[in-house]
């Protein structure tokens, strides 16, 4: 699909990450119809596909509804046309990631890094862990401070972690995808 | 005295179920005339029409009434099982308690006591009815089509292929139409001439194929299987017997800078041309507004220029050729005379479509219309196939493609979709991209209706494929700023405003009905809706008929169309018209009106307000031969049995047979009202 003319266009560059032809879009608005964040956002998943069948990338940047996606896949799951929108704003935030870091919400990137930290230190999730790095990066420190005490009586935050067997395999798996240390 | 039987239906459930039937039949046995009334379950079935036929032998009856359903589904049924039992057809009454009763009412006793008196009106009509015949017309077995494009093309050799003579009349110098224009078509995106060129030929030399190019209609008279036909052949000032077609004197025309039509104004051709080089007939034509020669004759100045009658070898120039009338006698006519696109310049050619100013008037040169990218992207075109633009010939690296330009948007003086444009901005899109790679296609669009086989995957791959850009919303503006067009355009879905530079700017400009179409249509007194589209006789069950029996309509003529469209409904004509001359009489009903010559007194106000034309004028003589009177005289091939007259006539001396002032008024009085 891609022409072998000219710099490569937004379009090119999802199809090239996700072999997706966003120009499929038929704008039926299906996606947003359930989309269950369609509420809280302004900008959302059909809007961010027909910018990006535009090759809008500035329009795209500015959508909230990029970084407020669950992934819940309910849009891709319902599409008419094979768009699969949940992998095209997965592939849309890797692209502006990647293009403009700064753009990403402080606190979401801050969760996103504290979260894949403790994925590589224990090979799963660490509660507690993630809790207390997402805080120091500046998540906002005392929010939700009142429910740790239920949440540890009911088992559900643990104080240490407790690391799987083979935990070098999952490294090997951030090492392949090129993650970033910092 | 009149003995007349009476059959009640109960349509199954269909009539029984509101209506009591054997009331009905009870009461009618009552009436004064009637000496049989029974009723049955299904009347139509053959034990059904046995009763009928059985009680017509046996008790000699006069007249019949069945009331069952309408007579549009059994009145023949009952009248040839009349006729079987040696009944004159027209004796023969249906009564409608099914559609007028049954089904329309909820209460029985109401709905019984209506069906009564339904029958009993017609009870009373019948007893008046008199013996008819049906009427036979002789059928002239040739065939008349108008117009030469692709779907004259078909009617005719489908006709000829039929076994009978077909006339067909071009206006043009060259049989062809719009799709001999086109460079390749949709779906397919196969090339059009290599398609038709071979049928233009096949028509040209088809031995039962009569072909007048350059000729229009100049006047129709008769009806039905009956048309004399007049037609212009308008002077080529080229002897067609004597010429080659070598096309010398095209060569040697000094004035060689006329906007060629063929092209749509992109190229040039000179005086004296051939339309394009696979014209049909392949005979040169002088232009005799563009002519030296003429344009001198015309100012009283003596004959200059000769020189292509110096460059024939034939001697074929003829400067002081005329127009001829020929007659042609024809028992059908096919209609076929195509489209144009709307201008949209200040020129429209109406007062109620008014050009776009917002897109300059159509004064920018770099604003073409899509038959004019249609001859840029065509191999046989004045570029040679290169998608040049007209202002300064060079590539346009962005091209923004328009549609709806006049369709769908009455503010410019029509409503309708022009059907084709969808399809076609999709087909330019990609023959752009195949011929300019590094170009950017963009489409501004209100809503894509590719309904049709292939249709939608068509223009889904043009979008999906082939990188055409599509933006719903229409282009407020255009204007010039410097070598490029700025589109002044909305986004609707992504509800943004778009300022977009163009090299090239296409408009898919809404298809309309050939100049000159309402002339011609009041000619072959068919209607037409007030675009100009002659309308058909029904939107569904009779698509290809007029309102003019033996006149039938095919093609862009009657509604925007496309070429498979136009091929079918072409084909559909040339089966009505061979299935007309399947015999060499017409058999037609003779419920038509009749004048009686002692009343009237030859006002013709029948005249005027006949619809159809089939009222003529008759001269009375006496003994001597000498012409007393004009009396109105209704032609019964024409003459399709709706009243008009019979109303309007102050001295009622016209009547409808068989439903005449006398049965109808006795009807009424039936009813006791």
């Amino acid at each position: 699909m891609s022409h072998p003319h000219g710099p490569e266009t937004l379009v090119d560059r999802v199809h090239r990450q996700t072999g997706i032809n966003i120009r499929r879009c038929y704008q039926c608005g299906k996606c947003s119809a359930g989309c269950p964040m369609a509420q809280e956002t302004t900008i959302r998943p059909h809007d961010v596909m027909r910018m990006a069948a535009q090759d809008d990338l500035e329009g795209v940047r500015q959508a909230d509804g990029l970084w407020y996606c669950l992934t819940c896949e309910t849009c891709s799951v319902r599409c008419p046309n094979q768009c699969d929108p949940a992998r095209v704003l997965d592939a849309l935030r890797e692209i502006v990631q990647e293009d403009h870091p700064e753009d990403a919400p402080r606190p979401l990137r801050a969760f996103h890094r504290s979260f894949l930290d403790q994925v590589r230190s224990h090979g799963r999730l660490f509660e507690m862990g993630l809790i207390m790095a997402f805080k120091t990066r500046g998540g906002p420190l005392f929010a939700d401070v009142t429910t740790a005490p239920g949440m540890l009586s009911r088992g559900k935050l643990h104080l240490a972690p407790t690391r799987i067997r083979h935990l070098e395999e999952v490294r090997r798996i951030f090492e392949a995808c090129g993650q970033r240390e910092d | 005295m009149a003995r007349i039987g009476v059959f009640v239906c109960h349509c199954g459930e269909n009539i029984g179920r509101t209506v009591d039937c054997a009331r009905v039949a009870e009461a009618l046995r009552d009436l004064p005339g009637v000496v049989h009334s029974v009723d049955y379950k299904y009347m139509c079935s053959d034990p059904g029409q046995q009763m009928v036929k059985q009680a017509i032998a046996e008790k000699g009856l006069t007249g019949v009434v069945v009331a069952a359903c309408s007579p549009h589904m059994h009145e023949k049924t009952f009248r040839r099982a009349a006729s079987g039992a040696g009944l004159n057809p027209f004796l023969c009454e249906m009564a409608n308690i099914r559609e007028h009763c049954s089904w329309i009412h909820e209460d029985r006793e109401m709905a019984t006591a209506k069906a009564i008196d339904i029958a009993r009106t017609l009870v009373e009509k019948v007893k008046r009815n008199r013996p008819l015949k049906t009427i036979q017309i002789p059928v002239t077995r040739r065939a008349l089509v108008i117009g030469g494009g692709i779907a004259g093309i078909q009617a005719a050799l489908d006709i000829a292929d039929g076994g009978r003579e077909v006339v067909l009349v071009e206006k043009e110098p060259s049989i062809g139409g719009h799709m001999s224009q086109l460079s390749e078509t949709f779906p397919t995106l196969d090339c059009s001439q290599c398609i038709l060129t071979p049928r233009m030929v096949e028509v040209y030399q088809h031995p039962r194929i009569r072909l007048y190019a350059y000729s229009e209609v100049e006047s129709v008279q008769g009806y039905i299987g009956n048309f004399r036909v007049t037609i212009r052949r308008k002077a080529r000032s080229v002897d067609e017997d004597k010429c080659n077609g070598c096309g010398a004197c095209t060569q040697a025309c000094p004035n060689r800078k006329v906007p060629s039509e063929f092209e749509c104004g992109l190229g040039k051709r000179p005086a004296i041309y051939v339309p394009f080089p696979q014209a049909v007939p392949n005979l040169p034509t002088i232009d005799r507004s563009r002519c030296l020669l003429f344009l001198n004759r015309a100012k009283g100045r003596p004959d200059t220029c000769k020189k292509c009658a110096e460059a024939c070898s034939k001697g074929a120039i003829d400067f002081d050729q005329q127009d001829r009338l020929v007659t042609e006698e024809v028992g059908a006519i096919v209609v076929a005379t195509g489209y144009q696109v709307y201008s949209i310049g200040k020129e429209t050619g109406r007062d109620d479509l008014h050009g776009y100013g917002e897109y300059g008037y159509g004064t920018l040169p770099d604003v073409i219309d899509g038959l004019q990218f249609e001859r840029l992207a065509s191999a046989s075109g004045p570029t040679a196939g290169r998608i040049l633009r007209p202002s300064d010939g060079k590539e346009p690296k962005r091209v923004v493609f328009l549609q709806c330009i006049g369709s769908r948007d009455p503010a410019k003086g029509m409503e309708y979709c022009s059907k084709i444009c969808c399809m076609y901005v999709a087909k330019h899109t990609m023959l752009y991209k195949h011929k300019v790679h590094d170009g950017q296609a963009t489409v501004f669009y209100m809503d894509i209706r590719a309904a049709g086989k292939g249709y939608d995957e068509f223009t889904r791959r043009a979008i999906e494929e082939e990188g055409a850009r599509y933006i719903r919303g229409r282009v407020s503006r255009i204007w010039r700023d410097g070598e490029v067009l700025k589109v002044q355009g909305f986004d609707t879905l992504s509800g943004r405003p778009i300022l977009m530079d163009a090299d090239l700017v296409v408009l898919a400009t809404a298809v309309r009905p050939q100049p000159g179409i309402e002339a011609l249509a009041q000619k072959l007194n068919v209607s037409y809706d007030r675009h100009g589209f002659i309308n058909e006789a029904h939107p569904k069950l009779r698509p290809v008929e007029t309102s003019t029996a033996g006149v039938f309509v095919a093609g862009a003529c009657q509604a925007p169309r496309d070429i498979p469209d136009s091929v079918a409904m072409a084909s559909a004509t040339a089966s009505k018209v061979l299935g007309l001359f399947a015999s060499e009489m017409l058999e037609r009903e003779p419920t038509v009106a009749v004048v009686n010559d002692a009343l009237c007194a030859g006002c013709f106000h029948c005249e005027r307000v006949c619809p159809y034309g089939a009222v003529e004028h008759r001269e009375v003589r006496n003994r001597a031969g000498q012409v007393v009177r004009v009396v109105a005289y209704v032609n019964p091939g024409v003459c399709q049995g709706c009243g008009t007259c019979q109303a309007t006539c102050p001295s009622k001396s016209v009547e409808l047979q068989g439903f005449t002032d006398d049965q109808v008024y006795q009807q009424i009085q039936a009813l006791g009202l």
